[in-house]
């Protein structure tokens, strides 16, 4: 076999991250530590310049690298800019909050850039063999994140139940993919797929291998039952690190279900269809319902992550293009809102002190007006209201739930959504309606300022004019 | 001659034998530790067997990259564990217990 230069073009983006990623590892090591902001400068720059790549390599059509291994294509591009961004927006939010605890480091960004590379390799892989590396190689860099605080308990209880959690998942994916290996004879997504459309496949191994996929992959959404590692996670870690798992990895297991379970084993959309549609109604229910009890907004918003992870399962499972085209819509918009949701915690936090409990928010519209007024943003569109874009996230969803006459599903959906919404607009009366507990004015950098009103913003406006991401979406899926 | 059934049984033996470790030790972190590492050996017996009788090698890469990640994730584990034990000087599962709700 000839190797060509060329068959590394479509591939540059990934290449950079990863040369950007071991120049910041390298440089890192001969800054003074007052000069630590030049590693955050590079790992900004380099974000930023890998939407450049990627928008210069795309060529739009569908391109299989490397034996099969890796797919280029519109929906791999739109994700990897989505992933570049969002990671750039938690780099910074997480820049004061780091500095404030002594824990402003140059690996925070080095694993910071790698968990993107995973990501990337994860949207781009077409075979079982690459989606593993890219899943393990996200998962590995976050587990070390998760304990980035070294002298905290809280973080190192967390990384602990992540890391054993994380790894039973893989194990459970392994599993599963050795079973869909035994039954196909292949590893390679056109391959297994083009397998299981002709006869004689054994369906019973299949469909075994099948079950243990599909908890591996809950597992890595955090949809119930296989939840118990995110509220503990995003409870016990740093803020700055929640963020970050609490955004983009969304985008990430999106791509993931879709190459998986779409490009790989599109076949058996029949068999992974029920299973699915059992967990999108436990992930609302549950995530609904015991978001109510919490007291600490990390927790609330973890359980939030839960019911809208039911959601983007919803438009998965409907099995058409719409429906994915949905479900994409929904990841990027939940990370995007994610990341201002906990970017207004960050916003909060001062040394010494974690805007975690709800009581915190009490009276922040008389502390600062106009980030009341980003959360509020935020909040109304995590609830779906009306003119935010949750609320077209949704609609586009059950919507597409109701295309493929599962009306009952699009039902328990909304009733879930309303209980939902409970809980957001009791952050909205604790701004607005509360006396304020804590009358310490607000310090954040410009940037942070200005980053925070966009993404607040962004809700709505995106909610004005949806067309145009959801065109984006709807081309990318094809 | 051993049949390929043999082999998935026990992969699957070994399999069941480390998640119930997961799930039923309450002692120690390492055993955690330790029943990660089975399960992938499980699974690395499943590859490997398939590849023989498939007379596929796509499998036996597989392994191979099993087999790295695995090391990589002992490391990272072993880490946070050091770090567990600085923090709580002890390693006995049922006392990570201080996140709840």
């Amino acid at each position: 076999m000839q190797f060509e230069m060329s068959s590394l073009m479509p591939v540059l983006p990934e290449i950079f991250i990863l040369s950007a990623a071991c120049v910041v590892l390298v440089v890192d090591l001969f800054l003074k530590e007052e000069r630590r902001v030049v590693s955050y400068g590079m790992a900004q720059i380099s974000l930023l310049l890998a939407v450049l790549v990627t928008l210069f390599t795309a060529t739009g059509e569908r391109q299989i690298l490397f034996d099969g291994s890796v797919v280029r294509d519109a929906m791999s591009d739109v994700l990897k800019i989505a992933v570049y961004l969002i990671s750039a927006g938690a780099f910074l939010y997480a820049k004061d909050y780091l500095r404030d605890r002594d824990i402003f480091k140059g690996e925070f960004y080095v694993l910071g850039l790698f968990a993107v590379l995973g990501m990337m390799v994860m949207i781009s892989a077409n075979s079982f063999l690459t989606i593993y590396l890219g899943l393990e190689l996200l998962a590995l860099s976050l587990y070390a994140l998760v304990a980035f605080n070294r002298d905290s308990v809280q973080g190192s209880e967390a990384a602990m139940k992540y890391f054993v959690l994380g790894a039973l998942a893989s194990g459970m994916l392994l599993y599963g993919i050795s079973m869909v290996y035994g039954a196909t004879g292949s590893i390679e997504f056109g391959a297994v797929s083009q397998a299981l459309a002709n006869s004689g496949v054994d369906k019973r191994v299949l469909v075994f291998g099948l079950v243990f996929v599909v908890i591996g992959m809950a597992f890595k959404f955090g949809a119930v039952p296989f939840h118990m590692w995110v509220p503990d996670v995003y409870h016990g870690a740093p803020t700055a690190v929640t963020l970050f798992i609490g955004s983009t990895p969304k985008i990430a297991a999106f791509a993931l279900a879709m190459r998986m379970l779409v490009d790989g084993l599109g076949v058996l959309h029949a068999d992974w269809q029920g299973m699915l549609v059992i967990l999108a109604v436990l992930s609302m229910g549950v995530g609904n319902l015991v978001a109510i009890a919490q007291a600490n907004i990390k927790r609330m918003l973890a359980y939030s992550t839960i019911s809208h992870v039911g959601f983007i399962l919803l438009g998965i499972l409907a099995g058409t293009g719409k429906g994915y085209t949905a479900a994409m819509f929904y990841s990027i918009v939940y990370a995007a809102m994610a990341l201002g949701g906990f970017g207004i915690v960050m916003l909060l936090s001062r040394k010494g002190f974690e805007a975690e409990r709800l009581d915190d928010y009490k009276g922040l519209n008389e502390r600062s007006p106009w980030f009341a007024g980003m959360m509020l943003l935020l909040m109304f569109s995590m609830a779906g209201v009306p003119p935010t874009v949750g609320f077209f996230a949704k609609m586009f969803v059950l919507e597409a739930v109701v295309s493929v006459d599962m009306t009952w599903l699009a039902l328990v959906g909304v009733f879930f959504s309303i209980i939902g919404a409970f809980y957001y607009l009791r952050i909205v009366k604790l701004m607005y309606f509360d006396k304020p507990v804590d009358e310490t004015p607000l310090s954040a950098g410009l940037d942070t300022q200005v980053v925070l009103s966009v993404n607040g913003l962004a809700m709505l406006v995106l909610g004005l004019f949806p067309a145009g991401l959801l065109s984006i979406c709807a081309a990318a899926v094809g | 001659m051993i049949a390929l059934s043999d082999y998935l049984i026990l992969g699957a033996i070994l399999f069941s034998l480390s998640i119930a470790g997961i799930f039923l030790n309450r002692k120690n972190v390492i055993i955690l530790l330790m029943c990660i590492e089975l399960m992938l050996l499980a699974v690395n017996i499943n590859f490997v067997a398939f590849s023989h009788f498939l007379g596929d090698s796509a499998g036996q890469v597989f392994v191979f990259f099993i087999l790295t990640v695995a090391a990589a994730e002992a490391a990272i584990g072993l880490a946070i564990l050091v770090v567990l034990f600085r923090n709580r000087r002890s390693i006995n599962v049922d006392d990570l217990d201080a996140l709840k709700g």
